[in-house]
């Protein structure tokens, strides 16, 4: 049996796994699509410096990922 | 037009963190008025208090610290986070619209609740059980605005402002809890997560792209464009969802 852990080691577990539950929770492919949006845009922006393309897509991409997750969603609604 | 874009944006700001202090007070309320009614109101009010008092010296710590972090950084980091947080709660609402998923927690909470206090061991004492389940209801609760009035207030510049829009809410939330005691799933919790979306999406979005240098048309004012972007994606895909869902239904029959 493993020994109980101390208030420290618990505090910090409990603070990560706030942060996992808040930031992926569930809609892990939601995290993973924020962060590829980020990649791409600080591309087209920091390196390839065209803001009205930066701009266009940030907004574009939020739209299609919602977009996405909300179909995954439906599909695995609906097999049920 | 200087004035206008300032005020939309302290107006989207208000509006957004007093929505989302709203809709994680009603849960965290639902919570309390369980500890209550099924153990007395001692505990569950000590129990809040306590947790009140935590969150507010969280703000008053944090907060205040993050206003030294370099703004880029800090609004690159906030907008992402606000993307991730305002997408799942926009596509939660979204799935709830379309009938895909029940509308309300509040009776599940409340039931999930008062069954944990039927179970109370008897080496406990009941009393620190229902103190701890309003002191936990609330923080996590809490803990979630938190991140949106620091998050939202830091960014914006205007943490005294989104503090003040969360107590607001506390209090508002507070007065119905008192009105309508159990009867929290009366109160258009869907709606109010499907407008926090839009918001928390849209100043994920402005704040994301001036982390990254993105220079918006308008200014600020492309936050209240955002708004209006977001929302009618929004009842787009709540119609579509609709429409093949019913397609579905037919194609069963």
């Amino acid at each position: 049996m493993k020994a109980p852990s101390s208030w420290p080691v618990r505090l910090v577990r409990g603070f990560a796994r706030f942060w996992w539950d808040f930031l992926v929770g569930d809609t892990p492919e939601l995290f993973v699509a924020v962060l590829l949006i980020v990649g791409v845009v600080s591309l087209v922006s920091l390196v390839g410096h065209d803001n009205t393309l930066a701009a266009v897509l940030l907004p574009t991409l939020s739209v299609v990922a919602l977009g996405a997750s909300v179909l995954r969603a439906w599909r695995g609604s609906s097999r049920r | 037009m200087v004035m206008a874009a300032v005020s939309s944006n302290v107006v989207v700001l208000v509006g957004a963190v007093f929505l989302a202090s709203a809709v994680e007070m009603v849960e965290a309320l639902t919570i309390v008025v369980a500890v209550g009614h099924t153990q007395g109101w001692r505990s569950a009010f000590e129990g809040t208090a306590v947790a009140l008092l935590t969150l507010g010296a969280l703000v008053a710590i944090v907060g205040p610290a993050l206003v030294h972090f370099p703004l880029d950084v800090l609004r690159l980091i906030v907008g992402a986070v606000l993307l991730i947080f305002g997408m799942q709660w926009l596509r939660k609402a979204i799935l709830r619209s379309s009938g895909l998923k029940a509308k309300h927690d509040e009776d599940a909470i409340y039931q999930e609740t008062v069954e944990s206090l039927d179970a109370g061991t008897s080496s406990t004492p009941r009393d620190r059980v229902a103190f701890v389940l309003a002191f936990k209801g609330v923080f996590l609760e809490g803990l979630e605005v938190v991140i949106i009035v620091i998050t939202l207030g830091t960014s914006a510049r205007h943490l005294g402002l989104a503090a003040l829009a969360a107590l607001a809410a506390l209090i508002v939330v507070g007065v119905i809890g008192v009105i309508v005691a159990r009867q929290l799933s009366k109160v258009p919790e869907n709606a109010m997560k499907m407008m926090v979306g839009v918001l928390l999406v849209s100043y994920g979005t402005f704040f994301g792209g001036e982390g990254l240098k993105i220079r918006w048309p308008g200014s600020d004012t492309m936050l209240v464009v955002f708004v209006a972007i977001y929302a009618l994606v929004t009842w787009l895909f709540v119609a579509r969802l609709r429409a093949l869902s019913a397609r579905q239904q037919v194609v069963a029959r």
